[in-house]
């Protein structure tokens, strides 16, 4: 680990709110539905060193998907810049292209992102093919051996997305996103849907793979176990912005964010040798709705040690340590 | 005393163009008043089918083959279809992943909730409302008479699952059956439910068959697990015990699977293939092609049977440690 691979440097993303079904129907009947921006994402900055895994967690839309696809050069942000290698992932200007193959994404349902008509050694060579990685006469060869990477046998390639299993897919998924010789993979969310005993088989694929080609990830989930177990380092996330990032092991045992600290308090975790039941100690209040987030500290309402100045003035990500940042006006 | 809900011997098959699938093959499953039976297993292990099976809602081609679901210690395998309705959402009811399963949504929840009690009982008006504000407070939800004049949609996940358990503790069931409820939810709010749930065992004394494949939240929540694998129960028995000293080979494989348990960055432990499809199971053992353990014995089926305190259905049971 010495220089970073990954920069984020300020990325905001706003989206206006697409009116869904539910809003439309809402409206006839008569409810008042409000059109605001989301603010996905607020000023994120933070570096990915070679070789490092970097966990992002934290909860259903608080941005972690979107700054994962900004990162990898899908998603143009509204404002601020992403670099692989000091070099800009997208065009700054005109229509906002990927500029780099360097990326590439692991997605949660890759049935999504597998077109159901295509042959899987289709789906795996196309993306070498076209950018020149391989030619046509080594691409049966160059599926093979990705496919045998990944744990599948390569006579597999001549079959069609629907004939495989979640974690089968899941495979396939990674051996698509591998053919194109990445550098840094970024995963959301690759085992959420998947049976923990499938998910072991996975991520054991992950941690092998890594270690034999020497990637850097970034791996969303919303599963602190699974992200103790990659990562590295880990940010958490809450409305749009990182409050804590630092060394796994160090937020795990004592996290300095209230929210950090209320999470890992409220995840139910696998107790193997508990004496009777165990009392659960959820975050009071809802999840504030990204189109009108507090101000000040976003976490205030819900956050146990608020003062009058978290409700107003937002705190900055701040260093608390040796690689350690939180963003909040009382942590130390 | 009898059990809130005993079930026995329960088989139901699904009769599709390519065979029966054996979806739920012989489950025994009980439960006591106030008490939390989790009930875990793959996707596709049976859970849903089994929770379907137990409130008699299998539509074709499924079909309950064979068993008995006794709740209270009446038989409600065979009964009639209007018996059958006045026992459903009166004295067992379903909480489903999805609120919207119960839920209308062009309807008021207080509407919604006023239908439910007039189900099964003649109330007056005054007495609806109070009714649904109470079971709706009970919940947790903090603004009850707001909530009544809302429309689902205008409610968040979490309110609008909570608006679900409410209307499952309208008539005070002896059982309610909760498949995955907390699974879509974001974990605080899936942090709140599990704690209001917890308290409502306690305070109601309804037995909660909470089907999930989160070893965690059983861990926490329940008093006695089951881990169901290709549509037979394989393991049953106090939570303590099966966690900390799991007998049956599956119930280890799952249990130390599950990161956390190891040293982060090493190798979890993995329970190898996957679970097979329930249409023409080769007979024997279901999961002797995963199972480290497997001997020529296991090309039969195992009874279940009592070891260390609990239920297991296999040959070779792991050791006490
Ligand atoms: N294309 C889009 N148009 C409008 N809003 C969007 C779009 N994509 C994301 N958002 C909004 O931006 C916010 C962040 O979404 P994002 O998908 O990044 O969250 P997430 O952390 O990945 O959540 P999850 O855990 O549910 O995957 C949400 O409020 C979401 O509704
Ligand atoms: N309506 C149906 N028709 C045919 N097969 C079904 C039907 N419903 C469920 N099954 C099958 O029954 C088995 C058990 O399913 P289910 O109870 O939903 O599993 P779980 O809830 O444990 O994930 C699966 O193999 C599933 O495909
Ligand atoms: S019966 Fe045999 S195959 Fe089945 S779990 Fe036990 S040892 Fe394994
Ligand atoms: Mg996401
Ligand atoms: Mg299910």
């Amino acid at each position: 680990m010495s220089a970073p691979l990954l920069e984020l440097d300020a990325v905001s993303r706003r989206f206006s709110r697409r009116i869904s079904l539910g809003d439309r129907i809402a409206a006839k009947l008569g409810a008042t539905v409000e059109m605001r921006e989301v603010r996905a994402v607020e000023s994120v900055s933070l570096s990915v060193m070679k070789g490092e895994t970097l966990g992002l967690v934290g909860e259903s839309g608080c941005g972690k998907s979107t700054l994962g696809r900004i990162a990898a050069g899908i998603l143009a942000p509204s404002a601020g810049t992403a670099r692989l290698d000091g070099k800009p992932v997208m065009s700054e200007t005109g229509r906002r292209e990927k500029l780099t193959t360097r990326v590439q994404t692991v997605f949660q349902d890759p049935f999504a992102s597998l077109n159901p008509r295509k042959r899987i050694g289709e789906a795996i060579a196309e993306g070498p093919l076209a950018h020149g990685l391989i030619d046509r006469a080594g691409s049966r060869a160059y599926v093979a051996e990705q496919l045998s990477r990944v744990g599948l046998d390569p006579s597999y390639s001549s079959r069609f997305p629907h004939q495989f299993s979640g974690g089968q897919r899941q495979r396939i998924a990674i051996a698509r996103a591998l053919a194109m010789k990445p550098d840094l993979l970024i995963c959301d969310e690759p085992v959420a849907s998947l049976d923990v005993s499938i998910q072991a088989q996975v991520l054991n694929l992950f941690l092998d793979l890594r270690r034999a080609l020497n990637l850097t990830a970034i791996f969303i989930s919303h599963d602190l176990g699974v992200v103790r177990h990659l990562s590295d380092r880990v940010a958490i996330m809450y409305l749009g912005r990182i409050v804590e990032i630092g060394p796994a092991s160090e937020i795990y045992a004592a996290p300095k964010h209230p929210y950090t600290q209320a999470l890992l308090a409220s995840v139910p975790r696998l107790n193997r040798h508990r004496e009777g039941r165990t009392a659960f100690k959820p975050i009071a209040g809802e999840l504030p709705s990204p189109l009108s987030p507090p101000p000040g500290c976003h976490f205030h309402p819900r956050c146990g040690f608020a003062t009058e100045r978290c409700r107003s003035e937002p705190p900055q990500l701040r260093p608390l340590g040796p690689e350690r940042w939180a963003a909040c006006h009382l942590a130390e | 005393m009898t059990a809130a809900l005993e079930v026995r011997g329960l088989k139901t098959h699904f009769f599709t163009r390519s065979g029966a699938v054996k979806a739920v093959d012989g489950v025994d499953l009980t439960i006591e008043r106030g008490r939390v039976l989790g009930l875990v297993g793959e996707s596709g292990s049976g859970k849903s089918v089994t929770g379907l099976s137990i409130l008699g809602l299998i539509d074709h081609p499924g079909r309950i083959v064979e068993g008995s679901v006794k709740l209270d210690g009446q038989e409600l395998v065979g009964l009639d279809r209007d018996a059958a309705r006045r026992v459903r959402g009166r004295r067992i009811a379903m909480i489903f992943q999805d609120p919207m399963m119960t839920l209308n949504p062009v309807l008021r929840v207080g509407t919604q909730m006023s239908m439910a009690l007039r189900a099964h009982e003649t109330v007056s008006n005054d007495t609806a409302r109070e009714r649904s504000v109470r079971a709706l407070s009970r919940v947790g939800l903090p603004t009850p008479e707001q909530c009544l004049a809302a429309y689902p949609h205008q409610l968040s996940g979490g309110m609008r699952q909570r608006v679900a358990i409410a209307i499952a503790l309208l008539h005070s069931p002896s059982v309610i059956v909760a498949d995955e409820p907390t699974t879509a939810l974001d974990v605080s709010i899936q942090g709140q439910i599990l704690q209001e749930m917890q308290r409502l065992g306690a305070e109601t004394g309804v037995a909660l068959v909470w089907i999930t494949h989160d070893l965690a939240v059983v861990s926490s929540l329940a008093h006695d697990i089951a881990v169901m694998y290709a549509g037979r129960i394989v393991e049953h028995g106090p939570t303590a015990d099966v966690l900390a000293q799991p007998r049956h080979p599956y119930t280890r494989g799952l249990l130390d699977s599950v990161p956390g348990e190891a040293k982060p960055g090493e190798k979890l432990a993995q329970i190898p293939g996957s679970i097979p499809a329930l249409i023409d199971l080769p007979p024997g053992c279901a999961f002797r092609a995963r199972c480290s353990r497997a001997s020529g014995a296991c090309e039969a089926m195992p009874e279940i049977a009592e070891i260390g305190g609990r239920l297991a259905r296999c040959f070779h049971p792991l050791e006490a440690a």
